[in-house]
């Protein structure tokens, strides 16, 4: 199990085979892989989003994932975890973050996959700042769905 | 014999600042801790908080050397 909080930009593409590449003692064990990808969209509630700042609070934030990976795998027979979040200055089409599962089926893998990206957007400690043309905006709430 | 607080997000900016550290002997719970900080400011209804990188509600007891966060809802994913 993998959680990487980080400033720089990543291909999400890349970090998943990367990862499976080296998951060597999990090789012909799973057989499902449901993965989530949270891209920075260039418009929102109506305004342009010309870029946006994510700020989060080191130290609460790892924790608060690990807690959330930890309760995925105590409710479902997960194989592994990796959950790649951004911080920092992140530009439009951007990755902001990846959650993937590995598990033996697929019900599994999509259940815990979607409970990990519900339960980050509730509890993690990120907040977003958009870059409007004319000022800043902190998003005050995540979407419902 | 001191707690650390730290504001983050849009409560960072209203308050214009990112973080105090206060005299431990006189505060017992997180309440205490947002009275001693705000200036008469009343926490406001959605602010979270949280003691030593978890969550925490108001009444909850802190001690000297702890880590006590106030932030708005959080917006990542």
């Amino acid at each position: 199990m993998t959680i990487s909080v980080r400033n720089t930009p990543f291909d999400p593409w890349t970090e998943l085979r990367q990862y499976q590449d080296k998951m060597l003692t999990q090789y012909g064990k799973y057989g499902a892989t449901a993965s989530f990808v949270g891209t920075l969209r260039d418009t929102n509630l109506g305004t342009d989003v010309q870029g946006m700042t994510l700020e989060h609070y080191p130290g609460m934030t790892e924790k608060s994932l690990q807690h959330i990976a930890d309760e995925a795998r105590q409710h479902w027979a997960i194989l592994d975890i990796l959950i790649i979040h951004r911080y920092g200055e992140l530009a439009p089409n951007e990755p902001i973050m990846l959650a993937a599962v590995w598990a033996e089926h697929r019900a599994a893998a999509f259940d815990a996959c979607r409970f990990i990206v519900e339960e980050l957007k509730h509890r993690a400690p990120f907040w977003k700042c958009e870059d409007l043309a004319t000022h800043k905006r902190w998003v005050e709430q995540n979407t419902l769905k | 014999m001191t707690i650390s607080v730290k504001y983050f997000a849009s409560l960072r900016e209203r308050l214009g600042r990112a973080d105090d550290r206060i005299d431990a002997g006189t505060v017992h719970t997180v309440a205490d801790v947002w009275t001693r900080v705000s200036a008469g400011l009343p926490l406001p209804d959605n602010i979270l908080m949280a003691v030593n990188l978890e969550y925490a509600q108001a009444g909850q007891a802190v001690k000297d050397g702890d880590e006590v966060a106030f932030f708005p809802p959080v917006t990542g994913g």
